[in-house]
């Protein structure tokens, strides 16, 4: 007779969801959930205390194919819906997630802004610098001469830096994985999602479908050859020095977390007094 | 509530100026110190789009009872000084039974207010301030007006008191200033004729905006995300020092698409949550108020508005966001719009638009406007209202639990993130019950059969408008116009004409057999709005099967409605 069962662990598969994704065969988004599972195991939440917003992309798919509470709302606007929730709920662990095209173009905005703001969620980026539900159009990660229908030749422009914009914008936390190393990338994970602040994780995770190119992206990425800095400086010499395959945490800060304005409590009636005559 | 009618006598006082000059400030106190004196009172504030330096004028209008509007003209035109005051022609109307109050020193009065054959009075304002240290022309000024009010002298140093928080040297120069004002308007020797006071236990006074930012927290909301616009501003403001006392926060938002998006994201989380804008902010806000309608979750937008369309007319009244607020989101997406029909009701229809939003999980939309959101009114201590205001949630989450579930009502409980077993995920794609993306057709259709029946079977009360009198004639309206309109009736009866006054608070889902009901014996209406094109009327026609016979008064902003003008069009459309 058992006298005391010890509570079991979750695993990886806990954290999953039995939906088949909508990713085409080989995406590195696979990789990526794979990577989010095991980074939720080694954490030991319950899945109901962990939420995971998105907005519209491939990856943006990616909450309801996790066991956790989703949010898949409207193109770009993951991080508010992600700030609102976390500032609402501040004991619930709050990762947001998405692509190149909702986070860096049509987001933005709300991605200067999270990093400033510096709340307490994680915001993990899978890059595969292209818009892949729409077919193959640039987004602001592509290389400029890269050819696509919507842009012949190329567009010319220069790519978007996410790390070193986290970095100059206040994110407290910065590294770059691989999806093609989904343990590396889980480890990256659990450290963005204990780190205090806001913490920005870019993924490279290729696009085999309209950048077969990216299959070269396993031989080129290496792991960071120094330990994370606190200087935002320094992170920042290295991030804009890099060949952009660099692997690993590159910038841990210490800025405090955004906290919200508390205040001696009140009942309505006190509320109410400063209208009366 | 109480009304205001032709019956009662009224005063009303405009106070110009330059920007800086202190004529809000003046404007403030003297309607402060009337309701301290036991009168009812309005007082809003008209400005050019400057920060500084542009024109401004506070417009107050006291009575022995509740007022929420203006009258069809000033009995009383003060300028601390005449800059750009001819800009304020349209809007202040006087007539030859009108004072003019000018300062001498600050040159003639200009031809645009002269021309009207008004009594000028010429008080030195500046030369009476200069002569008492850190005196100031509009504290002179509100001695001016105090006495024609008729107000004791006390009662407007009280109000000096409870505005200037500083005291010291400030308080007892602004005191002095103000009686010397007094004691100048004395030595005039004019006078106007005294309002009856009534008793003023238990007054409050508040403006719009406040208003709804009370109903708000009385509501339950506690989320706030906020981003600055003329006019709604001061709701924010507001809200972000009640909110922290409640429990609650308010963040400010980079943009409108974050600030709606942050309230959807923390009432998923289970906090009743809200966002206030204005025309501007509400077009980037429809997307996401489109989400809210899919993915049934509760938010409680205001939208004060200006006259529109882009930039438009910031600082002045339009209801013509309407079709935005009925039509403005993509695709079939049932939601609620209310609008409150005065200052004081700024309170009561935002807080029964979050018990509504609460309650059947969708977004709800207030409509108010800059004349009643900038407005501020002395009026009887607002009842506490309660609404049962309970989101239906899934605690615990049932065995297979499913988000979207059919229901009868059409509506299915919502597992809060923290319930064990109630994981889901929120979608803006069209979903199975279980909330899994789905574009099968069946699917398509039980959903939104479902979000459009649980917003048909609800109960909106008796709130859904304001019925009021008797007669075989009706003025439709909605919104700031119900004030005017009502004082337009009032006087129409005096006419011989006797028209009910039906002022729709609720204005999305149409309530067709409910207005059928209120016309009965109706054989026709005159619909009155404030819009260019007649956005309410055609809403009215096309959304409503109405068995009577259909006139219209529609103007655009950015002049107030006037009860004059109201009352002639109800004398010529609705009598015989």
């Amino acid at each position: 007779m058992n006298l005391a069962i010890a509570p079991t662990p979750f695993s990886a598969n806990d954290y999953k969801s039995d939906y088949k994704p909508v990713w085409c065969p080989g995406c590195g988004d696979y990789s990526v959930l794979l990577a989010f599972t095991k980074a939720m195991a080694q954490l030991q939440r319950p899945p109901e205390e962990i939420a995971v917003v998105s907005g519209i992309g491939c990856s943006s798919r990616i909450p309801a194919y996790t066991n956790c509470y989703g949010f898949h709302g409207v193109h770009g606007r993951a991080l508010p819906v992600g700030t609102g929730l976390k500032v609402a709920r501040p004991e619930l662990t709050v990762i947001v997630a998405g692509g190149d095209g909702d986070g860096f173009s049509i987001g933005g905005n709300h991605f200067l802004h999270a990093c400033r703001r510096n709340i307490d969620l994680t915001y993990m980026v899978m890059d595969n610098r292209v818009y892949g539900m729409t077919k193959g159009q640039p987004s602001p990660t592509t290389e400029p001469d890269w050819d696509s229908a919507l842009a012949p030749g190329g567009t010319g422009l220069r790519p978007f830096h996410p790390l070193v914009i986290a970095l100059a914008s206040g994110a407290n936390f910065v590294a770059r994985g691989f999806s093609g190393d989904p343990n590396g990338c889980a480890d990256l994970i659990v450290q963005a999602i204990k780190h205090p602040g806001f913490s920005f994780v870019e993924i490279l995770s290729p696009c085999v479908t309209f950048r077969p190119d990216q299959r070269e992206w396993a031989k080129m990425v290496h792991p960071a050859a120094v330990n994370p800095t606190d200087d935002p400086a320094r992170a920042a010499r290295r991030i804009m020095t890099d060949d952009g395959f660099n692997i690993g945490v590159l910038y841990a800060g210490n800025r405090a977390p955004f906290r919200p304005q508390v205040s001696t409590p009140a009942t309505m009636a006190e509320i109410e007094k400063e209208f009366a005559l | 509530m109480t009304q205001a009618s032709a019956a009662i006598q009224s005063l009303s006082f405009a106070i110009v100026g330059s920007g800086g000059a202190g004529v809000m400030t003046a404007g403030h106190m003297l309607l402060d110190a009337a309701a301290r004196a036991g009168h009812y009172g309005l007082m809003s504030r008209s400005s050019g789009p400057q920060i500084r330096g542009g024109e401004a004028a506070a417009l107050v209008r006291l009575a022995p009872a509740a007022v929420e509007s203006h009258g069809d003209r000033f009995d009383v035109l003060l300028a601390v000084d005449w800059q750009n005051a001819h800009r304020f022609a349209a809007e202040i109307p006087i007539d030859a039974r009108s004072l003019v109050i000018g300062d001498p020193g600050e040159g003639a009065v200009p031809e645009a207010f002269a021309g009207a054959g008004a009594r000028i009075v010429p008080i030195p304002l500046k030369a009476i301030a200069k002569k008492i240290a850190g005196g100031r022309p509009n504290m002179v000024a509100l001695g001016v007006l105090g006495a024609l009010a008729g107000l004791d002298a006390d009662a407007l140093a009280h109000a000096i008191e409870a505005t200037l928080q500083k005291g010291g040297d400030a308080l007892k120069a602004s005191r002095t200033a103000m009686y010397a004002g007094a004691a100048a308007m004395a030595e005039a020797g004019v006078s106007l004729p005294r309002l009856a006071a009534k008793r003023s236990n238990g007054c409050w006074a508040i403006s719009g905006n406040e208003a709804a930012g009370l109903g708000a927290v009385r509501g339950g909301i506690r989320f706030v995300a906020a981003y600055p616009i003329t006019p709604a501003t001061e709701i924010l403001e507001w809200l972000s020092s009640a909110l922290p006392r409640l429990g609650g926060t308010l963040v400010q938002a980079e943009d409108e698409l974050a600030s709606i998006n942050m309230a959807i994201g923390a009432s998923y989380g289970g906090v009743p949550s809200l966002t206030a804008t204005s025309g501007p902010g509400l077009s980037l806000m429809t997307e996401a108020m489109g989400l809210a309608v899919a993915a049934e979750i509760p938010i409680v937008v205001v939208d004060v508005m200006r006259g529109g369309p882009s930039t438009g007319i910031p600082t002045k009244s339009e209801q013509s966001d309407l079709n935005i607020a009925l039509y403005g989101l993509h695709g079939d997406a049932p939601h609620i719009v209310v609008a409150p029909n005065s200052v004081a009701d700024c309170l009561l229809t935002t807080q029964w638009a979050v018990h509504l939003a609460e309650t059947l999980q969708v977004p709800a939309l207030v409509l108010s406007d800059q004349s009643m959101g900038q407005s501020r009114v002395v009026l009887d201590r607002p009842a506490d209202i309660r609404f049962a205001t309970k989101r239906l949630v899934a605690e615990p989450a049932p065995e297979n639990y499913r988000r979207y579930a059919l229901t009868p009502s059409g509506i299915s409980p919502m597992a809060v993130p923290g319930t064990r077993g109630g994981v889901y995920t929120a979608d803006g794609l069209e979903h199975s019950e279980r909330g899994t993306p789905s574009s099968q057709a069946a699917d398509h259709l039980a959903q939104l059969d479902k979000r459009a029946s649980k917003l048909d079977q609800a109960d909106y009360s008796r709130y859904w408008a304001e019925i009021e009198g008797e007669g075989d004639v009706a003025v439709v309206t909605w919104g700031s116009c119900t004030a005017p309109v009502r004082e337009a009736i009032d006087r129409a009866r005096e006419d011989g004409v006797a028209a009910r006054l039906i002022s729709l608070r609720l204005l999305a889902p149409a309530q067709p057999a409910r207005l059928a009901e209120a016309l009965a014996e109706v054989r026709r209406i005159l619909v009155i709005e404030q819009t260019y094109s007649g956005q309410f009327y055609r809403y009215l026609r096309s959304a409503y099967d109405l068995p009577c016979e259909m006139r219209v008064f529609h103007r655009p902003g950015p002049l107030p409605m006037r009860p004059g003008e109201i009352h002639s069009k109800i004398v010529k459309e609705l009598a015989v």
